[in-house]
């Protein structure tokens, strides 16, 4: 119906727009009036609106920004984006001027100079002491602006203060994950090899990475199995397929050998220091709380696509970029608390959002972030499992007649298989 | 010829994405892998994406065919006496936006095989530790930052690309109607080719935030915000050249200095967006929407507009109706700021862009009716382009006969006959004799003096 309403009146409007213009063009055509004739009378009318524009322009820009304020963030809540909200500030008053003189002037003239027949235009083709004006002054300008915001740019990017603890942020289509250090106060080594439904991070210890071989060896056991009773009667894509996944799964299984080796040769050679040794205290949740007034350093990472870390109230984001970890470093200022207060919302949280397009349900990947005293953090963090809760015993050494499984990692790029039943 | 029918060919493969399963790409404009090399990322990333590539990759060959014709013919077939000097702005605008494409758009055709390679043979340029649909992948030591900097590479200069034409006629229109040579001519000139040469160097700006090393960061900031210095004297020569002008309001007139506003609004923006640092929070939110839609989208479009109703006559033998001109012209302008103007507000207020609802979000709540407000503005808009193309198809049959040089303008097009021929003059093409703006100029009996006039006896040339 609406739709309906909708077409009728573009359809009115149309008919409305042709009469009116035949009824304009007949009459011209009696008066002999021609089109590139722009009269006084039309240059004058659209003189007076050009005059009468900015008001309404400039109207519109005091009332968004009144009746607006008190929709736009509230005070910053991190250390760097109070730098950042004075260099926005420092920057605004600049532009508004710039948006003011500018348009004051284009509008003022367009409405002031409008065609009258006896006038003649002043004959004025260049003004070189005019023009380095307004190529110095703009340029002063900027190396203002460019001094100022490289100084700030460069301290909230510094390399962070030794020791600043690490939590990381990991982005998955469609939600996140946070990981803190156990005890140890390190995160541990991760590969992708390695996810799986108990180890959503691919945390490598002794014991994940003995977990994901039994795994991948039961799904090639389950798989061959299919191949032999049922390969027969696939038709010759799936069969393919079948066979290409049984592949894939054996070159991950060999790639899971290396890693062994390499995280059996770098425990020998540094024993508690090694990344590997780090993981199996690593706390894993879908919650993300940080302590209020401490530096941390936030360890970006993603699981399939490019995701965003957006945190709007602290001024913050970063790109989840899969295969690298990007940074940021800050310290939030003000508790969850205290915002409720200052918001005057009861109900208020900060909000960790993706801001880099990631497929269906990105405008629905979001965590609350609940920024705390530190005693409060503590506890919250003491009250947390480790990844593997229990001890673990020291990883089984492996016989060295399994590196005839190892696989190069350089070779082979045949495409993953997905349409076979997932086992995670 | 060859580079209409790539663009033929480019445009029928485009519109086919839209018919295939999965539907056509639709990871956004700028297509970043891995979601847009991996089928099962998304539905968007199947056959549709596929097309897409390849769709890009032939018109990339038709747009660097048809530049290097423009490049050609700009250099090498100007008539006597058409010096470089001598070159109406609009044509140097098209110019430099040729070269621009040709040297810019081989490296997005690299980028889109290098794409179309991971996604057909596997390859792992753009892809490096995925897991993905329950699977690790196979891929190792791609990066897909790599992609974000071939692709800024030709997305940044597209830019200009985009809008240099619109500026060079917005140069024509003014100082044919202001009756008044263009302030600044070689100021004009100078100011293009800054442009086009710094935008070949700020391309990272897009990329602050994806973990690029800051350094460099600080260094794409330094280099873009020197583009607001040519900017700037462009403005300001577009406000002089209205100064003490006789100011014929034609709607071809009217949309320049639309173009003005624009150019003005948006591009004051760009300063706080080039700033790294502010770039953090702002950064793909409703902010950037605003900005590049008014100095891109509108400066652009309204540049485009300002061309079809000041050579209407050129292309169809006559006139555009002028009342109804004027009616698109004033409820577009209004428009296009009540739909972009509180985008601004939007994205401060911390929304981002590319979410198709914001209802999981109590914190946007506050901004709802401004969504709403931008959409009753955006239809009204929209319906006002009825009457341009009304306008536009109605006068191309119907309109009043044009007469040989209507808006009395200076430029060479004016002086060829009406009818469209072949080599566009009958024998011998004209020879140029002064610049194309002697607008009003002392001593002459009317006020204008085309190009191919001679100076008159004791007259002396102008520069600019």
């Amino acid at each position: 119906m609406m739709t309906l309403l909708i077409l009728a009146v573009i359809v009115l409007g149309i008919l409305a727009v042709t009469r009116l213009s035949r009824v304009y063009e007949l009459t011209s055509a009696l008066r002999g009036k021609r089109e590139e004739d722009i009269t006084e009378r039309d240059s004058r009318m659209n003189a007076r609106l050009m005059w009468a524009f900015p008001f309404a322009y400039f109207a519109f820009f005091l009332w968004l920004t009144v009746a607006y304020a008190d929709q736009m963030l509230p005070v910053s809540a991190s250390e760097h984006g109070v730098w950042l909200d004075d260099l926005l500030n420092f920057n605004w008053a600049i532009l508004i001027v710039a948006f003011f003189v500018t348009n004051v002037l284009l509008f003022y003239f367009a409405g002031k100079y409008y065609y009258r027949k006896d006038r003649r235009a002043y004959f004025y083709p260049h003004n070189s002491k005019w023009e380095l004006g307004w190529t110095i002054v703009p340029a002063i300008v900027m190396i203002g602006i460019i001094i100022y915001g490289l100084s700030v740019w460069n301290r909230i990017t510094s390399v962070p203060l030794a020791g600043t603890p690490q939590v990381e942020l990991y982005a998955q289509q469609f939600n996140w994950t946070a990981r803190y250090p156990g005890k140890d106060g390190k995160l541990g080594a991760t590969d992708f090899r390695l996810i799986s439904g108990t180890n959503a991070l691919g945390v490598v210890t002794p014991n994940s990475i003995k977990t994901r071989l039994a795994e991948l060896e039961e799904i090639v056991v389950v798989e061959k199995k299919k191949l032999e009773t049922e390969g027969g009667f696939l038709p010759p894509s799936k069969l393919t397929a079948l066979e290409d996944h049984i592949k894939h799964v054996e070159r991950m299984r060999g790639r899971i050998v290396n890693l062994r080796t390499l995280m059996d040769q770098d425990i020998a050679a540094r024993g508690a220091e090694s990344p590997y040794n780090h993981g199996s205290d690593d706390i894993v949740i879908k919650e993300f709380h940080l302590p209020v007034r401490e530096n941390v350093d936030l360890v970006i990472r993603s699981q399939d696509v490019i995701h965003s870390v957006f945190l709007p109230h602290l001024r913050a984001q970063m790109n989840a970029v899969p295969g690298m970890a990007t940074r940021i470093h800050m310290k939030p200022t003000i508790t969850t608390d205290s915002m409720r207060t200052i918001t005057a919302n009861p109900v208020f949280d900060y909000i960790l959002m993706c801001n880099k397009i990631c497929g269906a349900s990105h405008y629905n990947m979001q965590m609350p972030l609940t920024v705390e005293p530190d005693g409060a953090y503590k506890v919250w963090l003491s009250q947390q499992k480790g990844f593997e809760t229990a001890e673990i015993p020291a990883a089984e050494v492996v016989p060295a007649t399994d590196t005839a499984a190892v696989i190069s990692n350089t070779t082979a790029n045949i495409p993953a298989v997905t349409n076979e039943p997932k086992k995670n | 010829m060859l580079s209409y029918w790539f663009f033929f060919v480019s445009s029928v493969l485009m519109i086919a994405s839209l018919f295939v399963e999965g539907g056509p790409a639709s990871g956004g404009w700028t297509i970043y892998p891995p979601l847009s090399a991996l089928p099962q990322a998304m539905p968007g990333s199947g056959t549709g994406m596929t097309l897409w590539l390849l769709s890009m990759a032939v018109f990339v060959a038709s747009a660097l065919l048809g530049g290097l014709n423009y490049i050609v013919t700009v250099l090498n077939l100007r008539t006597l006496g058409m010096k470089m000097t001598r070159l109406p702005l609009s044509v140097w605008a098209l110019f430099v936006t040729a070269v621009l494409g040709v040297l810019s758009f081989p490296v997005l055709l690299s980028a889109a095989l290098l794409l179309l390679m991971d996604r057909l043979v596997g390859t792992s340029f753009y892809l490096s530790e995925i897991h993905i649909g329950g699977e690790a992948l196979d891929n190792m030591g791609g990066s897909p930052i790599l992609f974000q900097h071939l692709f800024w590479f030709l997305g940044h200069p597209e830019v200009y690309i985009v809008l240099l034409p619109a500026l060079g006629i917005t140069s024509e229109v003014i100082a044919t109607n202001a009756r008044k040579p263009i302030f600044g001519y070689r100021a004009m000139i100078g100011s293009i080719l800054a442009i086009g040469f710094l935008s070949f160097i700020v391309w990272g700006h897009h990329m602050f935030i994806t973990g690029m090393n800051p350094f460099l960061g600080s260094v794409f900031v330094f280099t873009t915000l020197l583009i607001a210095i040519p900017s700037a004297v462009k403005v300001f020569n577009y406000i002089t050249t209205l100064w003490r002008g006789n100011l014929v309001l034609s709607p071809a007139m009217l949309f320049s200095i639309g173009l003005v506003a624009t150019f003005i609004a948006g591009g004051l923006t760009g300063i706080i967006l080039a700033d790294s640092a502010l770039d953090i929070p702002v950064h793909d939110t409703y902010f950037v929407v605003a900005h590049f839609h008014i100095v891109m989208g509108m400066s652009a479009i309204f540049g485009m507009f300002a061309g079809i109703y000041h050579w209407f006559p050129r292309m169809y033998g006559r006139m555009m109706n002028t009342k109804l001109g004027y009616a698109h012209f004033w409820i577009t302008f209004i428009c296009a700021f009540g739909v972009f103007f509180p985008m601004h507000y939007i994205g401060l207020a911390g929304a981002p862009r590319r979410y198709y609802s914001y209802s999981e979000f109590p914190m946007f709540q506050g901004v709802v009716d401004l969504n709403i407000l931008i959409t009753l503005f955006a239809i009204v808009g929209g319906l006002a382009q009825i009457i341009f193309t009304y306008n536009f198809f109605h006068s191309i049959w119907r309109g009043q006969k044009a007469v040989q040089n209507p808006w009395r303008s200076n430029t060479l097009e004016w002086t060829a006959p009406l009818k469209h021929m072949h080599g566009n003059w009958p024998g011998a093409i004209p020879v140029v004799h002064r610049w194309p703006y002697d607008y009003s100029k002392p001593g002459m009996p009317e006020d204008f003096v085309p190009q191919n006039v001679p100076l008159a006896e004791g007259e002396e040339e102008e520069h600019g």
